[in-house]
């Protein structure tokens, strides 16, 4: 059982980063709204805000990851350029996908998209963490605002999702692969 | 957005809402900057050429970090400007979301070639 760097890499980038994103910005959603509502049963405790600023850093983090190491690890070796009269495109994923007509729009289409819309996660998600570390339980003093981080965080999952779907996609049709190859586990002889 | 137009003096039995709607309003900027810097380096060579920033990412490292340096300033900005009032959040909001669905739209590569 053996797996490349690049292609651990990118499992890194997708699902430790990227994938973990996505579930994490459910769980923000709900505990904005659930405890931070004006209409809230019971108001968020010094615990409840400490453990959502802690929450939300890592979001942060993790969305900064995915897109750094999307745009400066993954996103060089997909778009490396063979030299010339390379026959076998499959050490380049975007030559590889735009050679066939029933490839090509897995890149013109949703790269393209891709490595634009993924910036729009961090860049929304340091927002509403921002105005949540800066109100923490005033938010419900502040609906305006409140809805404003529950908002941005939506629109931070969308773009994740966007960015998500369309690397697992990619990946499947063109998967970044290459450099040395590390053994996982050595499985049974038939 | 005008400021003195959309605040009210402080209201000292609330926290002011200035420094919340200067981070709403400057990541509504920043995300649309990343979509209007990635349609003008496709459509400009010259820029293109100036966006890499980092050759082997070619120019979305350029794209990207000029947006965050705006989004950043624009941050600062609005939040030395706001900091101490209490503005119309609805207003920015609204404005930043309409910003952030314009960027949503304008990355998508269909609408981005029409320009």
């Amino acid at each position: 059982m053996e797996i490349t760097v690049r292609g651990l890499l990118t499992m890194i980038h997708g699902m430790g980063f990227g994938a973990l994103y996505l579930l994490a910005c459910m769980g923000a959603i709900v505990e904005l709204g659930r405890h931070y509502s004006p209409a809230a049963e019971t108001p968020p405790t010094a615990k409840d805000d400490a453990f959502l600023r802690a929450y939300l850093l890592g979001m942060i983090a993790l969305a900064w990851f995915a897109v750094l190491t999307g745009a400066y690890i993954i996103y060089p070796w997909y778009r490396a350029v063979p030299p010339p009269g390379t026959a076998d495109l499959a050490g380049f994923p975007q030559r590889l996908l735009m050679g066939s007509p029933a490839t090509i729009g897995w890149h013109s289409i949703g790269m393209e998209w891709k490595e634009h819309v993924a910036w729009l996660a961090p860049i929304a998600i340091t927002m509403a963490a921002a105005v949540f570390m800066k109100y923490g339980r005033n938010l419900r003093r502040h609906p305006e605002l409140r809805s404003a981080v529950l908002s941005f965080v939506l629109i931070s999952f969308v773009a994740a999702g966007i960015a998500g779907f369309f690397g697992a996609m990619l990946d499947k049709h063109a998967p970044v692969e290459g450099g040395g190859t590390i053994q996982l586990m050595h499985g049974e002889q038939p | 957005m005008n400021a003195k137009t959309a605040s009210t003096s402080h209201d000292s039995a609330q926290p002011s809402n200035g420094s919340g709607a200067a981070a709403i309003l400057a990541a509504g900027i920043g995300s649309l900057m990343v979509a209007l810097l990635a349609i003008a380096a496709d459509k400009w060579a010259g820029l293109k050429n100036m966006m890499v920033f980092y050759k082997p990412t070619g120019p979305l490292s350029g794209v990207t970090t000029c947006a965050i340096a705006v989004w950043i300033l624009m941050w600062v900005i609005l939040e030395m400007r706001w900091r101490r009032r209490t503005v119309a959040v609805t207003r920015v909001t609204t404005a930043a979301l309409v910003l952030l669905g314009l960027s949503l739209l304008l990355t998508f590569p269909p609408i981005a070639d029409l320009f």
